[in-house]
């Protein structure tokens, strides 16, 4: 008996956690689409969960959880607005809502995915501009504050008013959750490629799915990627941006060794990487590049593409890495590709010059606790033969690292290191 | 939703020596006030006189103050404002976009507060 209990207890919350992963952001989207509320979609949704995990056990597993999940959630929105606990208090807001609510029950008719109306809601150019790629990640997958906060180097503190305030600027301000507006979408299309890059790299960090908020992500990422692609064929960026993503998944069988240990880009085994990924990403890239409008995720990408060029030719063309590099700096400024170009910089014309370039970054205080400085500065020291600044450059990054694949990795190097010296 | 427009910009939109440019400014107004009604989307609008009419009014401690002047001296002036009834803010901001004070000033929308059982 308690056995089964047990059981139906299991199966409820693996339910539950299915539809959590499948249909989060589908179903604040849907709760949120009229009342432009996110707060109250947010709690009524976390409200129907927690009552799932009362009721499937006992009386087992509804047919459709998602459709279960809504009419629960929509009841207790209604509910919440009854009793004054939220703004939604006017007639006619209760109306729409009772409405909604007997529109679901009475026809089983599929939940209509408005995703996108709400990830273009979140961009909205009247959102403050660093809340935008969060509001998206929290809203669409149901990420939290201290999850987000991390992903965007910010304090969790910070990161959570930030988000509060984007919500109550939407629902007081009246933010439409229209469809995106082909003409005006594209100004908001760097805020949504924002996040959904950010989807991507937080599920990439963590290949093992070790992590459950990081699992499925990848896909999640993918999923977007190409939705918004195929929604705006004119726009060369989201090309990029898939194009990009596709790159680096095609090699997700070679990042890891079969101790599961970290294997760099260039030690990879190239016939382990997915070559019909690849041939994808290069056809994005050849129409993305005919639309004629360069940007960052189209550079990322080519650069990409240079890597995997290596399964045809054996070889990594590293004088066109390092001048996609230069353009990538030139577009972003960012010190990360700065990071990348001096590292590729040392792959064409040897350590010395790597260092030389790193050196002149030096000046960033945002590198000092920055893992992929150090492990770029230990290796290139080590090549250099400055077998004391390598050991010290290994230490600093293995300190760094949360990666326990790549902190084997790095340990590994400083006790070579050691014998050699 | 109802949004108010505040059109906000320097005292003097156009130099008042180019009668030519008054009338335009004028006459773009009176086009997109028209346009704004026949819409159905506006309550009210009006111009305000300027500011070297404004007087301030605060009570302190029981105490009345009545100052000359606008409340805070700033090169930026409420010039007037529109009052609408439109579906979202997208929409109110399509509106200011099309306000002739959008050219030399800055349209500030902001959502009328609903306070419930009001």
């Amino acid at each position: 008996m308690t056995q089964r209990a047990d059981e139906a207890g299991l199966q409820a919350r693996e339910a539950a956690e299915a539809a959590a992963r499948r249909s989060y952001g589908k179903l604040i989207a849907c709760l949120a689409a009229q009342t432009r509320d996110l707060t109250q979609a947010e709690d009524a949704l976390s409200e129907a969960f927690a009552l799932a995990l009362q009721t499937w056990p006992e009386r087992g597993v509804p047919a459709s959880p998602e459709a279960w999940l809504l009419t629960a959630a929509r009841r207790r929105a209604l509910d919440a607005a009854r009793r004054g606990r939220t703004r939604v208090q006017s007639t006619p807001r209760l109306e729409m809502m009772m409405d909604e609510l007997a529109a679901d029950q009475a026809a089983d008719r599929p939940i209509p995915d408005e995703r996108l109306r709400l990830i273009f809601a979140c961009a909205h150019p009247a959102i403050a501009a660093p809340a935008r790629a969060p509001l998206i990640l929290q809203t669409v997958l149901g990420f939290d504050a201290a999850a987000i906060a991390s992903a965007f180097l910010v304090s969790p503190a910070s990161m959570s008013q930030r988000l509060v305030r984007a919500k109550q600027k939407i629902r007081d301000a009246g933010v439409p959750f229209s469809a995106p507006d082909l003409q005006a979408a594209p100004e908001r299309l760097e805020a949504v490629l924002d996040a959904v890059y950010a989807v991507f790299t937080q599920g990439w960090s963590d290949p093992a799915g070790a992590d459950p908020r990081s699992r499925g992500l990848v896909d999640e990422a993918l999923f977007l990627g190409r939705l918004i692609a195929a929604l705006l064929p004119g726009e060369a960026e989201p090309l990029g941006l898939l194009a990009l993503m596709l790159y680096a998944h095609a090699r997700r069988a070679a990042r890891r060794d079969h101790e599961g240990r970290f294997v760099p880009l260039d030690a990879q085994d190239t016939a382990l990487w997915d070559a019909p990924l690849i041939e994808e990403a290069e056809a994005l890239m050849l129409r993305a590049v005919r639309l004629g409008r360069i940007g960052r995720f189209q550079l990322e990408a080519a650069i990409q593409s240079a890597h995997a060029h290596r399964r045809l030719s054996g070889a990594t063309d590293w004088a066109a890495v390092v001048a996609l590099y230069d353009a990538l700096l030139v577009q972003t400024g960012s010190v990360v590709a700065g990071l990348n170009r001096a590292v590729a910089l040392s792959r064409l014309s040897g350590p010395a010059e790597g260092l030389q370039a790193l050196d002149a970054l030096g000046a960033d205080p945002r590198l000092e606790d920055y893992q992929p400085y150090w492990a770029a500065r230990a290796d290139l020291c080590e090549r250099a033969g400055d077998t004391g600044a390598a050991a010290h450059a290994y230490g600093r990054a293995i300190g760094l690292e949360s990666d326990p694949a790549v902190r084997v990795l790095l340990q590994d190097k400083l006790e070579a290191l050691s014998h050699a010296g | 939703m109802q949004y108010l427009l505040m059109i906000v910009g320097d005292k003097e939109p156009v130099d008042k020596a180019h009668a030519d440019d008054m009338k335009n400014l004028m006459g773009a107004f009176m086009a997109y006030t028209r346009a704004m009604r026949e819409a159905g989307v506006m309550i009210a609008g009006d111009p305000l006189q300027p500011i070297s009419t404004a007087t301030t009014v605060r009570v302190r401690d029981g105490k009345t103050q009545v100052l000359d002047g606008p409340f805070a001296e700033s090169k930026e002036q409420l010039g007037g404002y529109y009052l609408i009834d439109v579906p979202d803010l997208d929409t109110a901001l399509s509106w200011a976009e099309r306000c002739p004070g959008a050219q030399y000033g800055a349209i500030e929308v902001r959502p009328i507060m609903v306070i419930p059982g009001a």
